[in-house]
């Protein structure tokens, strides 16, 4: 792997992190705001579909960003309405979103376009295309040859869309109005304790209709961003689960910006490896001493503890000691090679396990194997006066 | 008179939940240029208007009674398990892997093996998300939907993988070995001379079906664990107290669920009419499950009834999309709109008939 590839899978991570970055901040705002908000997913799918079908039909990208946003916008005061007004329970509220958008987009694409569920490709100028900075070379051939400094400038800091960095710069925003203004203090303050809210006279209906309102926002430029700058319009369910895995990276970064973004882009590292490197060969030696170590590490990890973990995590490495054994004897068998000779064949990744990356990495982050994370002490809980 | 009866609550509710959600519908159908009318006569022609058709119907509803009390199970001790989807493939593996490497003589043990296998990879397939929600509090649904990805990426690499027959084309397993098919309903009724249900699969674990139903009313009602779930769905702190384990009530509630998702898969591997598991073989049955579990109110009785109306929604939106150019989606926005209205703004269709009905008894009181 050499530098230049190094470059183009950071420049992947970054385009792939993104929306993860915008649903993130999204979810940031409403759950520091005390609302769970599950349907993240279904606001930028219906964010995608629209940009993309008003892009298409008006010719400007710019008029299809803002129907993105405000569809988006419309779910979340939907979403507000269920949680906030009528005290609803969240998590169904969210749920109800994520399907009425997957569903409608398609409904909605056919009915317009007639092309089974998709809008048509977007033409050049209905797009978010790259910015090339000044000074850097746009050609692949010239890339390849140009200094390492030059590459990085080229490929890693020039050449994305404005929604990119946009995008960035969402996070030091983010940052300053939670931590530096008034809005953001009383923001947190709504999320762990809303009575303290209430009392000091603040509504704490108008603040969380507010912070529902800019994740809808944020969920909206995300959505937009899929299907006018990543891709060249919508299809059906681009989004790819893309609004839980933000949700997630949301977790591990506790809730804080910054560190939103280290999680975002870590995700994102995931996604680029998946679309750079679909063809992983490995030697079985390898396979099997990367499955019999965690299996081992979990067994010792569970013995100290109590019985259900045993169980449980005693389970799980059985099975994953299990799968190397049938990976290695299997390699012998097809192969035709003695048992010793096998530990040496390469065999091919399976594509569908690179592709699970992300969500293996998603579950792995929520097992809270890398910290602790407490979420904000009124988070989905609706607020009742005379409580 | 302080409160509105029993019936309203748990049947006026839900139909005017449901008007509710059918109204909206008719919007997006006269958005996307279709007579909401002309498109509710084909759906009900789609579901009911012939024993093929009525047939479907109840194949479908089958499935969704499987993951509707999936659901249900797991909402009793206030756990949403939304990977219904994930659990009735894995199901489906199991089914499959039992029935096509063991010669079973007769159908009966064929389902049995079947059905127990199904169950067991449910529930397996839950385990993982069940215990990191019990003993590290990872969020549940958000869990269990990155294991539905995952668990489509196993069976994508099993059935083009292990388990492809040679020379075949098609991402599936090869058709199960006769002596296993489950007979179909129509088998049965052939029997009496009758030709219902048609060509439609609908089979004999319809029958399971009902069998789980009663199952689950007794293990919540009428169970220790029943109540030690429901207890711990009420309240986690008061469940302590009353020494109750959250972490394993957590976990078998979960199981339970996963185990009841995963047996749906046999009805839609070992039922249908070339039998066989197939790419994608749970059809978004996992997701209507919730919406199922809510407009039933958690209730055997409620699911059969909210499941019988999904399939024939599912079947009628089928043979929709076959006759205009309204694709299969609009299932999933009606089943959006039902989880909408009967889950999440439950009380705004509530508050105003309880108000209706504390008023109207008022004036009767004074009245008299």
């Amino acid at each position: 792997m050499d530098f230049f590839t190094i470059i183009q899978l950071g420049d992947a991570s970054v385009r792939m992190a993104i929306p993860l970055l915008l649903a993130c901040l999204a979810g940031l705002f409403s759950e520091r705001a005390g609302i769970f908000d599950i349907g993240l997913e279904g606001k930028m799918l219906a964010a995608a579909f629209l940009s993309a079908a008003v892009s298409y039909t008006s010719g400007s990208v710019w008029v299809g960003l803002l129907a993105g946003i405000g569809i988006s916008v419309i779910l979340s005061i939907i979403h507000g309405i269920a949680s906030i007004t009528f005290r609803g329970n969240q998590l169904i509220s969210g749920v109800a979103i994520n399907f009425f958008a997957a569903g409608l987009t398609v409904v909605i694409a056919q009915g317009w376009f007639a092309q089974g569920g998709r809008t048509p490709s977007l033409p050049k100028d209905a797009r978010f295309n790259g910015l090339n900075f000044p000074g850097a070379v746009s050609r692949m051939r010239d890339k390849m040859q140009a200094s390492p400094g030059m590459q990085f400038y080229s490929e890693f800091v020039s050449g994305h869309s404005i929604l990119v960095y946009l995008g960035i710069l969402a996070v030091p925003l983010s940052w300053w109005i939670l931590y530096h203004t008034r809005f953001g203090l009383r923001l947190r303050a709504v999320g762990e304790a809303p009575e303290a809210v209430d009392t000091a006279g603040i509504s704490v209906v108008r603040l969380r209709f507010s912070a529902v309102i800019i994740c809808g926002i944020l969920c909206g430029i995300a959505g937009a961003y899929l299907s006018t700058a990543v891709q060249a319009g919508f299809t059906k369910d681009m989004t790819a689960n893309r609004g839980f895995i933000a949700l997630a990276a949301l977790i591990f970064a506790k809730w804080r910006p910054w560190y939103a973004l280290g999680a975002c882009l870590l995700f994102g590292l995931f996604f680029a490896i998946d679309i750079r490197f679909s063809n992983i060969q490995l030697q079985v030696i390898w396979i099997m001493a990367l499955l019999l170590s965690c299996a081992s590490g979990l067994t010792t990890y569970a013995v100290r503890r109590e019985k259900i973990d045993v169980i449980v995590l005693g389970g799980l490495s059985f099975v994953l000691a299990g799968v190397a054994f049938v990976a290695w004897f299997a390699t012998a068998s097809t192969e035709g090679i003695s048992i010793f000779a096998a530990l040496w064949e390469t065999v091919k990744v399976p594509s569908q396990l690179i592709q699970s990356l992300p969500y293996l990495f998603v579950v792995i982050v929520l097992a809270g194997f890398v910290g602790k994370a407490i979420p904000p002490r009124a988070g989905g809980q609706p607020y009742v006066k005379e409580r | 008179m302080d409160k509105m009866p029993k019936w309203a609550d748990v049947a006026l509710v839900p139909v005017v939940s449901l008007i509710l959600a059918a109204l909206i519908s008719a919007i997006v159908f006269v958005a996307v240029g279709q007579n909401p009318w002309e498109a509710l006569k084909l759906m009900t022609y789609g579901a009911v208007g012939t024993s093929d058709f009525l047939g479907y119907t109840l194949f479908y509803a089958t499935n969704f009674i499987f993951t509707g009390l999936a659901v249900a199970v797991a909402f009793h001790a206030s756990l949403f398990n939304i990977g219904g989807e994930g659990q009735v493939l894995l199901g489906g593996l199991g089914a499959a892997i039992v029935v096509l490497f063991v010669p079973w003589p007769h159908w009966t043990l064929a389902l049995i093996a079947g059905a127990t296998a199904a169950a067991a990879f449910g529930a397996l397939w839950v385990a993982i998300p069940a215990y990191l929600q019990a003993r590290r509090g990872s969020h549940i649904v958000i869990t269990t939907i990155m294991f539905n990805f995952m668990a489509s990426g196993v069976l994508i690499y099993m059935l083009s993988g292990p388990l492809k027959p040679g020379g075949n084309m098609q991402i599936a397993t090869e058709i199960f070995p006769e002596a296993s098919h489950l007979p179909s309903l129509n088998d049965i009724a052939e029997l009496f001379g009758s030709d219902l249900f048609g060509r439609s699969p609908v089979n004999i674990s319809s029958l399971i079906a009902l069998i789980a139903c009663v199952g689950v009313w007794i293990l919540i009602w009428h169970t220790r664990l029943g109540y030690q779930i429901r207890a711990l769905g009420r309240s986690e702190s008061a469940a302590r107290y009353a020494g109750i384990s959250a972490v394993n009530i957590t976990m078998i509630a979960l199981l339970i669920s996963g185990g009841l998702a995963g047996m749906m898969a046999v009805n839609n591997t070992m039922g249908i009419n070339t039998p066989q598991l197939v790419d994608n073989a749970a059809g978004g049955a996992g997701f209507i499950g919730i919406a199922v579990a809510l407009m039933g109110r958690n209730h055997p009785v409620g699911i059969v009834i909210a499941a019988l109306l999904f399939g024939a929604l599912y079947q009628g939106g089928a043979e929709l999309s076959a006759a205009t150019s309204i694709p299969v989606q609009i299932v999933v926005v009606i089943q959006a709109l039902v989880i909408m209205f009967t889950g999440a703004l439950n009380e705004m269709v509530r508050s105003p008939i309880e108000k209706l009905f504390i008023r109207f008894g008022r004036n009767r009181v004074a009245g008299e």
